[in-house]
């Protein structure tokens, strides 16, 4: 515990991490390696598809689909890419799945941490930013395709609003007012949100709406999963309100979709 | 080369250990109890903002009594030591016994190889699963390291305050009980009447899931304590 007492370890578990146990910290990049393709290769990695983020009249919903794909293969059907990040925020995170997971559990980690530490947590704005901070760090895997791009909400508590912020590979951060998704099926979501979302949506409209657009994904983009009535896997979402953060249960999430495809049968 | 003078390994521990305790006498005491639905602890704090008790882990709790900016770097000492060890392993795998020992470990360093002990007393505890007992370390400015059960207290009259909850605590108390127990402990041992705003409360309740800790708030207390003695 001797090393744990030395002044200047400040309150980032990232920090910590670096400074005591390097070993340990997440570094995927390949020193030496050519830049351009990791020695991996791209498709040779599990890969986290489609991921999205909406307002409504309580806060904001938070969802994403189950599967990894690795190449033209399915990796994983049961994949988790949504991540509570602490009692007011929460985190869905596309791209590699490794460092991806990784990056969601260091990140649920360092919020507690500093929370822990200074005996208040951080500002919702400072929570962003530090997300930023590690997305950059990763920059040195990303270039060499173990891409990780998260979506990050949470209600300001200050400001009595929910909020939606995505980055780019570099760590840039910027805020979205009204919807986003990402992963490979997340232009195909977008284009479904522009067309579902408007402003104070209820509930039950803004449930339909991210199923809507995860579906409308899946249908286009071959790396995303719909809703698989067969196994029972569905989309996860999770809403984040001012009292904090609620996973939407499977029953109702299956209740939902099967509307949306029900909706899809009579039209067809 | 001047020689040092000699001084016997016994007259120095014993000067440090009389040093350390002036020092921690002078601090006040703090009380945990185990308790129906989890374990509380009772600290004597004038100051709202100065914290005597913290959070450590899911259901690892800190007390510390004594100097305090000693006892805060041993805090974050014991934060960084429970994050490491849960992201690396897993979080069940995290428990106040190995915490304890290595708080023991680096205090009982201290005390032997540096020149100024820790003037510190502190008290790890962990809330058990359902069924299972909770766990109470009591570590001292030495490094000697006593498992508690049921009731621990830590601090200046220390000793007086274990000697009248040994014969008043019960297992199976309310929330109630336990604090209205804990406050007539502190106002036996300090000989005067205790306010509730100069309290500092906090409890690992069993049944939350995921981070057990939670602080009580002043308002919180008043309507768990009701009108004592000191407040009339």
């Amino acid at each position: 515990m001797k090393p744990f007492l030395e002044p200047g370890l400040g309150s980032s578990f990232t920090g910590l991490l670096a400074r005591c146990e390097p070993g340990m910290f997440p570094r995927f990049a390949l020193e030496g390696a050519e830049g351009g393709a990791h020695p991996l290769g791209i498709t040779e990695a599990p890969h986290g598809t489609t991921i999205l983020a909406l307002q409504y009249r309580e806060g904001v919903v938070i969802a994403g689909d189950r599967q990894a794909t690795e190449g033209f293969q399915v990796a994983h059907r049961r994949i988790e890419k949504v991540y509570k990040a602490d009692d007011h925020s929460a985190i869905a995170i596309a791209g590699a799945a490794g460092p991806c997971l990784e990056m969601a559990k260091l990140y649920q980690t360092e919020l507690a941490h500093y929370e822990k530490l200074e005996g208040v947590g951080l500002s919702l704005e400072g929570k962003a930013n530090k997300l930023a901070q590690m997305i950059r760090m990763n920059l040195p895997a990303a270039l060499q395709g173990l891409v990780v791009i998260p979506i990050f909400v949470g209600y300001d508590l200050r400001a009595g609003c929910g909020k939606i912020f995505k980055y780019d590979v570099t760590g840039g951060r910027y805020e979205e007012t009204d919807f986003y998704a990402t992963g490979s099926g997340g232009k195909d979501a977008r284009a479904a949100l522009k067309r579902l979302f408007r402003p104070e949506l209820d509930e039950a409209e803004v449930l339909r709406a991210a199923l809507e657009a995860l579906v409308d994904a899946a249908e286009e983009d071959v790396g995303t999963a719909g809703p698989d009535f067969v196994r029972g896997i569905f989309p996860t979402v999770k809403l984040v309100r001012r009292d904090g953060i609620t996973d939407v249960p499977d029953a109702r999430v299956r209740e939902v979709c099967q509307q949306v495809v029900e909706a899809r049968r009579r039209a067809a | 080369m001047p020689i040092p003078y000699y001084v016997s390994p016994e007259v120095l521990m014993q000067d440090k250990a009389e040093y350390a305790r002036k020092g921690i006498a002078k601090g006040r005491s703090i009380i945990a109890l185990e308790y129906a639905d989890g374990v509380v602890l009772v600290a004597e704090n004038p100051s709202a903002s100065l914290n005597k008790l913290s959070e450590i882990y899911d259901q690892i709790a800190f007390a510390g009594a004594g100097q305090y900016n000693e006892f805060e770097n041993l805090r974050k000492a014991g934060i960084r030591y429970a994050d490491l060890k849960g992201y690396a392993y897993g979080r069940e795998d995290v428990t106040a016994k190995s915490l304890a020992n290595a708080y023991s470990q680096t205090i009982a360093t201290i005390f032997s190889q540096e020149m100024k002990p820790l003037e510190v007393e502190i008290l790890v505890a962990e809330v058990g699963d359902a069924g299972l007992p909770s766990e109470m370390y009591r570590i001292q400015f030495d490094g000697s390291i006593i498992d508690e059960r049921g009731c621990a207290a830590i601090g200046g009259q220390a000793e007086e305050l274990k000697q009248f909850l040994r014969d008043k605590y019960e297992a199976g108390l309310s929330l109630e009980g336990a604090l209205e127990l804990a406050r007539r402990a502190l106002e036996a041992g300090a000989s005067q009447k205790t306010k509730a705003q100069h309290l500092e409360v906090a409890v690992l309740e069993r049944s939350r899931p995921g981070r057990k800790f939670r602080r009580i708030t002043s308002a919180e207390l008043n309507g768990l304590l009701g009108p004592g003695e000191g407040d009339r």
